[in-house]
């Protein structure tokens, strides 16, 4: 099998802040009752990262666990490995109310890089960006402009956002017209 | 005439001339001025004409009140009507051209009007053009939107080539006012650790204080705004945003601000407007008072101004609007722009004071300058047409008769401050009246509340009804720290009230002006609203402010009545012999002046103003000529015209291609939503009308869905994947409506359920391989057996076709041997790219959208869309057989039950075909005998949907007949979109393509 196909074949740009489609990465989403103990342990099992609090995410950019809702998770580790993941979680809960599945195509992701961050996504996000507020780790689910999306911080200058991969295109071209280099706003850097 | 002073202007930069046109004139101004200050210092007086009567109209403030002076500003693709000269700021190159006259500003046809001023009164509009009715559709509205409107709309094809952006900002305090008040309560807000966000909506800070001068903790007044300035800069907690105007207060601590990034300069990069959605825990609104014009008459022609304006244009830009400036005044304060003028060397012949007693150490101030004092006095009349040349004074208290005539070229005038209360009220603050001060102010008892019931908006200074700058510093001091929690026990910067004597409210002048008088006595300059049209309102019975507004169109105009509702309302409450607070104001509404149509899109234009979803073949289609047709936020295919082939003749080879040997369509967009759980199958079949949790595992059924109300709502394919699993197919346009319809009930109605649904539309994508050929490409690409017995009709399989990882489908839309294919979104353009080349030799056929409907509608499958808009039950589709008797419940059988929806005489589906073989009209009626109550004509069916048929060569059609499936082979009338040709078409099965289904079950 030839290497998997990016949405936008790994497009970048680089102006307030550089934006590169991120990817391959594998995604599955899982969903079951996040409290409960056999969830924790298989998941902490399958992935060697524990449940996420709310909004949060727990683990590092490659390997993580995202925290989606209160009965949903998304993880995401390598792309070769989803399938696996997938089966290995419904193993382990066999019997228990939970569903796991494969969405590594389904979903975009774009990094993006630099000190104005927080400003780019401040432009397009409803969201509360203060460096106090809004910490690595932390992760929100909600709209870039016009279309429902999610992101996290890697460090304080590293953002992964992701959306489905049928507006992956307009996600970009979204990102690449909000980090125009003249259009520094100056409030989270000032 | 109005000219620059030889030195002074605060704000300009003398040593920077500046270029711009004002009609195509050159002109020169300096760095620093607005585009008002430096047309005056030019001596254009007279910058536009008035909305009715065209009367000449200039400069009347400094700042965002200004009703007047609004001109085009740029051209071409920069064009924008309606813009304030007082708030422009200058810049090299601006090119601004006045508004609302012809053929030229000086010489004015409409006019004329003003001549006809005695019949255009307030409510002529709707009296006059009342009768006859028909009139005013065809003669009377054409007429009016000729000749309304200020500014020039932009032309259609220009394009505007700015950028805009938005930008989201949480704060616990915002402080909306950068005069000595905002600057306080963010300084006392920030001191307090609070993150704060202070706009002014001007470039400068300070607000009146700097121009009125003052001393604040020992410093002059500009020196304390510079030095809390730097203070605000030093605290990381506090940010500052000139150019930046609170908008609007809005539900929750929402709040919109309008941020001019570059209008001052244009060649600068990056968005010109940045429009910031606030949420801020609190704010304070510190947006000052605007002072408000006397009704006398003649008090709109050009030269007539604002005594504050007038000052403004002295102190801050060393502009003087006359030589000779009269004053006139109900109030001290207006003293301060004698006192102005008469430093910097020009004349001040009087300042008439409609106070019987006159006012305070202001007074005696103006008068040790050697001006002359007339207390008791009225301006009975200003002289002048296009400029003013003088005015007659009388006694305040009489009828306006002639004491005396004053020469000169301009007026100050002042009757008193009103807070701008505007963002205080839009959320709900409501307002005292204060007659000492004859002003609305801020009820603290009657704040906008937020969620909790508690007040989120606080009001500080001047806005607050404090006039003297130690009242203003303490309120100001106060809000900051209530809004931040603050307990520090520091004192307010010190400062001083002057002294200044009350001021006597004036509404009009003389207060018993005569008729003549009143007609020329202007509330609203924009509009031409005259104290005599407010009056005639009250006369004939308009006793709300709000119908006076509508009826007179008082403060209906762009800057929306900042100078004129004040005086409009006492003028009424007056006439109707009420109490002003009885009377009321009209509703305070977003935004405080108008902003950008660009600010409010932000980035959204081009190819980023709307999200346009793309399937992974997407790019194919696109390099092989695809019409799209938008489905949702998706574009799919319409057809695949090949070079110089219409769109007609490519869809009849589409449907032709594939029935005859092989046709691929893109699937890729239906839903796809998995649904999983020891309840699944108990879940579907309250979905569903039909059963699905006796399907079995490798096994697909077609269901409908319907909403609660019985209707039809989406349809689709369901595939049982193991004994938790289904896989429920959903219309393109139904994917996530539908998922969120399940997960609603699972939420809120079945939350003991276990089942968990995935919304994985995107996660595959999808080809409809179709044709009598379908099983020889598959067969040719590899990998799994396809034949009828390892997948038989209505089954799927998972495996691998020429290598790509699979689940095929064997489902069939269009009546012939067909499979669906799923693969990862990742490969599914190599899959494509696989099937059309293992196709060639069947003369593979990528078809569109409209194919698949006419193949579908050849079959007599209905379309969600088509033959169902929300009106329509399955039961009215002949969908008996999909609905299942055996069921206790699904969502929509009780609603299916009730009479209306089981009433025999419902339209039910039937295929149409029309007697000469032509197309029928897509929606037209099948018409009945006679007509109804309202005298239109009875109808007894429509057209659903209609095709040409390729296969059948003429046209097919189904429709929803009364009784129709009782009438097969009888003929009724349609009408065709002209309203009279009757087409006739005949009542026939719904299926008119092979209809035992050999051709798909093989």
């Amino acid at each position: 099998m030839s290497e998997p196909v990016l949405p936008l074949g790994g497009a970048s740009y680089s102006g307030l802040v550089t934006v590169s489609e991120h990817g391959p990465i594998g995604q599955v989403t899982f969903r079951g009752d996040l409290s409960s103990e056999a969830v924790k342990a298989a998941i902490k099992d399958v992935t060697g990262r524990d449940v996420p609090g709310l909004r949060e995410v727990s683990g590092d950019g490659d390997t993580c666990v995202i925290w989606m809702s209160p009965d949903e998770l998304l993880l995401i580790c390598g792309y070769a490995e989803a399938g696996g993941l997938v089966d290995a979680l419904t193993e382990k809960l066999a019997g228990e109310h939970v569903l796991a599945v494969n969405v590594s195509d389904a979903r975009a992701a774009f990094r993006l890089k630099g000190k104005h961050v927080r400003e780019v996504l401040g432009k397009l996000a409803p969201v509360d960006l203060d460096p106090a507020v809004f910490t690595p780790g932390m992760v929100r689910r909600t709209r870039l402009a016009q279309v429902a999306a999610g992101f996290w911080l890697l460090d304080q200058e590293t953002a992964q956002v992701f959306c489905f991969r049928s507006v992956s295109e307009y996600m970009f071209n979204l990102l690449k017209t909000v980090s125009d280099p003249q259009s520094a706003v100056g409030y989270y850097s000032a | 005439m109005s000219t620059r002073l030889a030195s002074g202007g605060r704000l300009t930069n003398r040593s920077k001339q500046i270029e711009f046109s004002f009609d195509g004139k050159r002109l020169t101004g300096f760095e620093g001025d607005t585009l008002a200050s430096a047309l005056l210092a030019n001596d254009q007086m007279m910058l536009g004409r008035s909305f009715k009567y065209h009367r000449p109209r200039g400069l009347v403030a400094s700042g965002s009140e200004e009703p007047n002076a609004l001109v085009n500003l740029g051209k071409g693709d920069t064009h924008e009507p309606n813009q304030r000269a007082t708030t422009t700021e200058l810049f090299s190159g601006l090119e601004a051209t006045s508004q609302n006259h012809w053929p030229n500003l000086d010489m004015d046809i409409g006019a004329v009007n003003g001549l006809f001023s005695r019949f255009l009164t307030a409510g002529f509009y709707y009296k006059m053009f009342i009768h006859p009715r028909p009139f005013w559709k065809h003669i009377y509205e054409p007429f009016i939107r000729q000749s309304a409107g200020l500014g020039k709309a932009p032309k259609a094809e220009a394009r505007d080539p700015d950028t805009y952006e938005h930008f989201y900002a949480y704060v616990d305090v915002l402080v909306i006012g950068g005069g000595v008040a905002g600057l306080q309560a963010a300084k006392a807000a920030g001191e307090a650790g609070a993150k704060v966000l202070l706009v002014e909506q001007t470039a400068h800070w300070g607000g009146r204080a700097v121009v009125d001068g003052g001393t604040i903790d020992g410093m002059e007044a500009e020196e304390w705004v510079k030095t809390t300035l730097e203070a605000l800069g030093k605290m990381d907690n506090v940010q500052v945003r000139s150019r930046t105007m609170g908008a609007g207060v809005y539900d929750h601590g929402y709040i919109l601000c309008y941020e001019r990034v570059r209008d001052h300069a244009p060649l600068a990069g990056g968005p010109r407007h940045r429009m910031w959605k606030v949420r801020a825990k609190q704010t304070v609104t510190a947006t000052g008072a605007i002072e408000r014009p006397l009704s006398f008459a003649g008090n709109d022609i050009p030269g007539v101004m604002l005594a504050s304006a007038v000052r403004d244009y002295v102190v801050n830009y060393g502009v003087s609007v006359g030589d000779r400036t009269v004053v006139v005044t109900n109030n001290d304060d207006a003293y301060r722009t004698a006192i102005a003028l008469k430093k910097a060397g020009m004349d001040v012949p009087v300042i008439v004071d409609a106070r019987q007693m006159g006012g305070g150490a202001l007074m005696d101030e103006a008068k040790a300058l050697g001006i002359r004092v007339e207390t008791g006095r009225g301006i009975a009349k200003v002289k002048g047409g296009k400029r003013v040349t003088g005015v007659t004074i009388c006694n305040q208290q009489g009828e306006g008769a002639m004491i005396e005539e004053i020469a000169c070229d301009c007026v100050a005038m002042s009757g008193g401050w009103s807070p701008v209360v505007h963002l205080w009220s839009h959320c709900g603050g409501k307002l005292n009246w204060d007659d000492a001060q004859a002003m609305f102010r801020p009820d603290h008892d009657r704040a906008p509340t937020s969620h909790d019931g508690k007040p989120f908006v606080t009001v500080a200074g001047s806005a607050n009804g404090y006039l003297g700058l130690k009242d203003v510093l303490e309120d100001a001091d106060t809000a900051g720290k209530s809004v931040s929690g603050s307990s520090a026990m520091t004192d307010a910067p010190k400062a001083e009230n002057a002294e200044e004597k009350p001021l006597e409210p004036v509404w009009l002048m003389p207060q018993g002006a005569s008729y003549d008088l009143r007609m020329k006595a202007w509330l609203d300059y924009q509009n031409d609203v005259k104290v005599s049209d407010v009056q005639l309102a009250a006369r004939e019975g308009y006793e709300s402010v709000e119908h006076t507004k509508r009826y007179t169109t008082l403060g209906m105009a762009t800057d929306q009545g900042k100078l004129s509702n004040i005086n409009g309302l006492a003028t009424l409450s007056n006439a109707l012999n009420e109490a002003i607070p009885q009377v009321g104001t009209t509703t305070f509404r977003p935004p405080y002046t108008p902003f950008s149509m660009g600010a409010i899109a932000g980035e959204a234009r081009g190819d980023i103003f709307q999200p346009i979803r793309k399937t992974p073949m997407h790019q194919w289609h696109m390099d092989n000529g695809a019409e799209f047709e938008p489905v949702g936020h998706w574009r799919r295919p319409y057809c695949f015209p090949k070079a110089g082939e219409s769109k007609h003749d490519a869809v009849m080879r589409e449907v032709r291609a594939t029935r005859d040997s092989l046709g691929l369509l893109d699937a890729s967009t239906l839903g796809k939503i998995i649904v999983k759980g020891s309840d699944a199958g108990k879940f579907l079949d309250m979905l569903y009308t039909n059963m699905m949790s006796t399907l079995k595992p490798g096994k697909c059924r077609y269901g409908l869905m319907c909403n609660e109300n019985g209707f039809l709502s989406d349809d689709g394919v369901v595939a049982r994947i193991d004994e938790d699993t289904f896989l429920c197919h959903t219309t393109t346009g139904g994917a996530d409506r539908i998922h969120a319809h399940m997960e609603e009930w699972l939420q809120t109605e079945w939350w003991d359920w276990k089942v968990y649904t995935a919304n994985v539309t995107e996660q595959y994508a999808q080809v409809a391989v179709v044709g009598p050929n379908a099983r020889k490409v598959l067969e040719k690409l590899g990998g799994m057996d396809v034949s009828k017995e390892a997948i038989a009709f209505m089954e799927w399989k998972d495996g691998t076709l020429g290598g790509y990882n699979a689940r095929v489908y064997r489902i069939s839309f269009s009546g012939e041997l067909s499979y669906e294919i799923a693969v990862p979104a990742n490969q599914g353009r190599d899959f494509w790219d696989a099937l059309l080349e293992a196709g060639a030799e069947f003369n593979v056929t990528p078809y569109g959208t409209e194919a698949l409907h006419i193949m579908r509608a050849e079959k007599g499958f209905i379309m969600i869309g088509d033959e169902t808009d929300g009106t329509i039950i399955p039961q009215d589709l002949g969908l008996h057989w999909a609905i299942s008797k055996k069921k206790e419940d699904y969502l929509g059988k009780r609603a299916q039950e009730r009479l209306h929806m089981a009433d025999p005489n419902r339209w039910q589906l039937v295929g149409l075909e029309t007697l000469d073989g032509s197309v029928l009209p897509d929606g037209a009626y099948a018409v009945g005998e006679g007509y109804n109550a309202n005298k239109q004509r009875n109808t007894q069916g429509r057209v659903t949907s209609t095709y040409y048929s390729p296969t059948l060569n003429k046209g097919i059609a189904m429709g929803i007949v009364h009784n129709g499936p009782n009438r097969m082979g009888e003929d009724i009338p349609f009408m065709a979109v002209d309203g009279e040709t009757i087409i006739r078409a005949k009542i026939v099965n719904p299926v008119f393509f092979d209809p035992e289904g050999a051709k798909q079950n093989v």
